[in-house]
C-alpha cells in the first residue's frame, strides 16, 4: 500500500446531508467484477441528464472541481449500503479525503482501507468551512489536523490502528495472517457450530 | 464478574487476540457470501496466492443480480450474467459451497442462512451486505463488511474490530390488529434518525420483541442498519430454539442439548449497563409509511406529511424540502390517498412465508386495481416452494398479481425488476434512497399488510380498513 502524506488542496462543497452510497454509486454499476471504471460513475444520476451528458451546474462537473481532492459534504455521509464500490469511485474520480460532521460506520471503514481519508469536524469548523467553500485546506494525517483557509489547525479523530496502516504504507490483511498462530490456537478450543461443507 | 449484555458476551467469545494499539482481532463463524461484493475479493485472494481458510464456514447464493423471471430463462443482462457465472466459478475453485441458480435452496442471503439452520444463536457472522444485520435475530452478532473485510475473512476467518456502544431499543406492550414488525422497525427509525444508532449495536428487548416470531425479528433487525446501527440482536428464548431445531444445518442429539445450554447462557445479565437506550410503547404504534428519500422520513399513515418551515436547522430542512421534491409531495397532506404505481412484496425484509401470508391475507378473493403493478418476489426457492404448497401463489394470480423467483429483485433494481421514473410504489422493503428501487421511482417504504391493501386500492390504504 502506498503511504498516505500530507497534501493541500481545494474543497469541492456538497451540502446535502444524508448522502447515501446509492447515490454515490447507483446499484446498476455494483453488476461489474472488477474495481475499474466508477469514477465516471460517481454521483451518476446527479452528475448526468438523461441522455447520459454531464449537467453542467453540478458540482463535480464543475472545471475547478476535476483537480479538487476533497469532498465537503454534509452530515452521516455513506450512510446505506456496505458496498466499498462507494470509496473506490470517490478515489478514481480523485479525492483523498472527504470531511463531514459523521460518517456511517461501513463507509468509514471500507474508506479507511482504501487510502480515502474520512475527516470528521465538529459543526463549527464544518460551518466555517462552508462559508468558505472555494478555499484550500491542509491535511495532515500523522498529525491528525486539518488546517482551516484561516490558518487555524484543527485536529479530527482517526482510529490509531488505521492512521498507522495509512501513514506507514501497512496492508491491514498482511498484518492478520501475521497473526497465523493466535488464529490457529483459537480454532482448536473452539469447535466450529456448523460445517457449511458437510 | 461484572455483569454484560449479550453483545459484550458475543464480543468476548470470539477474541482471538489483543494486541496493543490495534483493534481486536475477531473470529467469524458463518461467512456469506454474494455475486456482487465477492468477485474483486476474490481476485485478491489470486493476487496473493491465498486459499480460503475455512470454506466449511462459508456459504455463497446469487440473488442481487439474479433475474425473478423464469429460471428456464437466460439471464439477458450479460454484465449479470457474467457476475454470476463469477461467483460460480469462484466457488468452485475455492471450494465453497454455492447455492446457486440451479440450487433448490437459491435465496436472498440473509434468507437462506436462518432457513438452512446455519444461523444460531452466539455466532458471529459477516456477508458483503449491510443487511446481514437481519441474523441477528437469532441472538448472534451478524453485520455487514465491504469487499476489502470480505477477503480478510475469506483469507483468515477474521477481522480487525473496535467495539461497539450498546444501544438497548426496548419494545413493550401489545401490537394492535394490523401493526407488525416492520411497523416497529419504521417507527424506531423515524424516533431516532437513519444516523442515531451509528457506532452502536442495537439490542432489542421487552414484551412485544418477545410475542414476535423468529421471522418477525429478523425483520426487525434487518433494518437496524438503517438507523446506522452497525447489528441489531434479539436474546435467544425457546422461540429461537425452536426455529433453528429441526433444521438441516442445526446441531442433533448431544450437541443439540450441549448447543442449547451454551445459548441459554447469552442473554443480557441483570445489571448490565447500554451506552444509550429508548422505550417504545407498542401498544401506541400505528401503520408506519415512509413519504421521503431516506428510512428515517417515516410517519403513521394518518399522519400529515410534515411541513419544511417547522424545521429550524437549515440542512436539515433543505433535507426535507428536496425529499418532497424528488417526490413531488405536498407538505401538510395526508399521504392516505395517494396513487400508487406498483407495489413491490419482498427483499430480505418481507419475503418470508409469514410475509407473504401476511400480504395473501388481504388479498385472498380480491383483485389488485387496474393500472398497478404488483409484484410478488420469494425470499427463497424454499420459501416459493412452502408458498406454493399452501397456495398463496393462486392468491396472489387470481388477485392479479406477479408470483416471481426467489432474488433480491425490486429491493436494488439491479436485475432488471425496477420502477420506471416519476412511478409511485409502496414497497416492503427497506431502502426508498432517490433511485434506489430505479432511477426517478418514488418508494413508500411499509408492512406486507400495507403494501397488500394499496395494491387492491391503488392508492395508499391503511390496512385497518380492510382487515377481517
Amino acid at each position: 500500500m502506498t503511504k498516505f502524506t500530507t497534501f493541500e488542496s481545494r474543497l469541492v462543497p456538497f451540502p446535502i446531508d444524508n448522502l447515501d452510497t446509492d447515490q454515490i454509486i447507483p446499484a446498476r454499476f455494483l453488476k461489474t467484477i472488477s474495481k475499474e471504471g466508477l469514477g465516471d460513475q460517481l454521483f451518476y444520476d446527479w452528475r448526468y441528464d438523461t441522455e447520459g451528458r454531464p449537467k453542467p451546474d453540478f458540482v463535480l462537473n464543475k472545471p475547478e472541481s476535476r483537480t479538487a481532492q476533497i469532498l465537503l459534504a454534509g452530515d452521516n455521509f455513506g450512510c446505506g449500503s456496505s458496498r466499498e464500490h462507494a470509496p473506490w469511485a470517490l478515489l478514481q474520480y480523485g479525492f483523498r479525503a472527504v470531511i463531514s460532521t459523521s460518517f456511517a460506520d461501513i463507509f468509514r471503514g471500507n474508506s479507511l482501507k482504501n487510502s480515502l481519508l474520512p475527516i470528521e469536524v465538529p459543526r463549527d469548523v464544518h460551518a466555517e468551512l462552508f462559508g468558505n467553500p472555494n478555499a484550500t485546506v491542509k491535511v495532515d494525517l500523522a498529525a491528525q489536523t486539518l488546517t482551516l483557509p484561516s490558518g487555524r489547525a484543527v485536529e479530527f479523530p482517526v482510529d490509531p490502528f488505521a492512521r498507522h496502516c495509512l501513514v506507514e504504507g501497512i496492508d491491514e490483511l498482511g498484518y492478520i495472517l501475521q497473526q497465523e498462530p493466535a488464529i490457529a490456537s483459537f480454532e482448536a478450543a473452539h469447535p466450529a457450530p456448523i460445517n457449511t461443507a458437510a | 464478574m461484572k455483569p454484560r449484555t449479550i453483545i459484550e458476551k458475543i464480543w468476548d467469545n470470539h477474541i482471538v487476540s489483543e494486541r496493543p494499539g490495534a483493534p481486536a482481532l475477531l473470529y467469524i463463524d458463518l461467512h456469506l457470501v454474494h455475486e456482487v461484493t465477492s468477485p474483486q475479493a476474490f481476485d485478491g485472494l489470486r493476487a496473493r496466492g491465498l486459499k480460503v481458510r475455512r470454506p466449511d464456514l462459508t456459504i455463497a447464493t446469487t440473488d442481487h443480480s439474479t433475474p425473478t423471471t423464469p429460471r428456464s430463462f437466460p439471464i439477458v443482462d450479460k454484465v449479470a450474467a457474467a457476475q454470476v457465472a463469477r461467483l460460480e466459478a469462484n466457488c468452485q475453485e475455492f471450494g465453497i459451497r454455492c447455492f446457486g441458480l440451479a440450487s433448490e435452496q437459491q435465496g436472498i442471503v440473509h434468507v437462506i442462512g436462518p432457513e438452512q439452520g446455519m444461523t444460531q444463536p452466539g455466532m458471529t457472522m459477516v456477508c458483503g451486505d449491510s443487511h446481514t444485520s437481519t441474523l441477528g435475530a437469532f441472538g448472534a452478532l451478524a453485520f455487514g463488511i465491504g469487499t476489502s473485510q470480505v477477503e480478510h475473512v475469506l483469507a483468515t476467518q477474521c477481522l480487525l474490530q473496535s467495539p461497539s456502544k450498546t444501544y438497548q431499543v426496548r419494545v413493550d406492550g401489545a401490537l394492535k390488529p394490523g401493526i407488525t414488525a416492520k411497523d416497529i422497525i419504521l417507527s424506531l427509525i423515524a424516533r431516532i434518525g437513519i444516523g442515531g444508532g451509528t457506532g452502536c449495536v442495537f439490542e432489542y428487548c421487552g414484551s412485544a420483541i418477545r410475542g414476535l416470531s423468529m421471522e418477525e425479528r429478523m425483520t426487525v433487525c434487518n433494518m437496524s442498519i438503517e438507523a446506522g446501527a452497525r447489528a441489531g440482536l434479539v436474546a435467544p428464548d425457546d422461540t429461537t430454539h425452536q426455529y433453528v431445531c429441526g433444521r438441516p444445518y442445526a446441531p442433533t442429539g448431544a450437541a443439540w442439548d450441549a448447543a442449547v445450554t451454551g445459548w441459554r447462557k447469552l442473554p443480557t445479565d441483570d445489571g448490565a449497563q447500554f451506552d444509550k437506550s429508548i422505550n417504545i410503547d407498542a401498544s401506541t404504534l400505528e401503520p408506519m409509511i415512509t413519504f421521503g428519500t431516506n428510512p428515517g422520513m417515516g410517519i403513521p399513515i394518518t399522519a400529515m406529511v410534515p411541513n419544511p418551515s417547522d424545521i429550524t436547522d437549515p440542512l436539515e430542512r433543505d433535507s426535507l424540502s428536496k425529499a418532497l421534491r424528488y417526490m413531488d409531495l405536498a407538505p401538510g397532506k395526508p399521504l392516505l390517498g395517494h396513487p400508487v404505481d406498483v407495489v413491490f412484496i419482498g427483499s430480505c425484509t418481507n419475503a418470508r412465508i409469514s410475509d407473504l401470508r401476511n400480504a395473501a391475507k388481504i388479498l385472498k378473493g380480491r383483485k389488485v386495481h387496474s393500472g398497478v403493478r404488483v409484484m410478488v418476489v420469494p425470499g427463497s426457492k424454499q420459501v416459493k416452494a412452502q408458498a406454493q404448497a399452501e397456495g398463496l401463489d393462486q392468491i396472489f394470480r387470481d388477485a392479479g398479481a406477479d408470483w416471481r423467483e426467489a432474488g433480491c429483485s425490486m429491493c436494488i433494481a439491479m436485475n432488471g425488476d425496477q420502477l420506471q421514473p416519476g412511478e409511485y410504489s409502496v414497497s416492503t422493503s427497506n431502502r426508498n434512497f432517490e433511485g434506489r428501487q430505479g432511477k426517478g421511482g418514488r418508494t413508500f417504504l411499509a408492512s406486507p399488510l400495507t403494501a397488500a391493501a394499496s395494491a387492491i386500492t391503488g392508492v395508499v390504504t391503511d390496512v385497518r380498513t380492510l382487515l377481517p
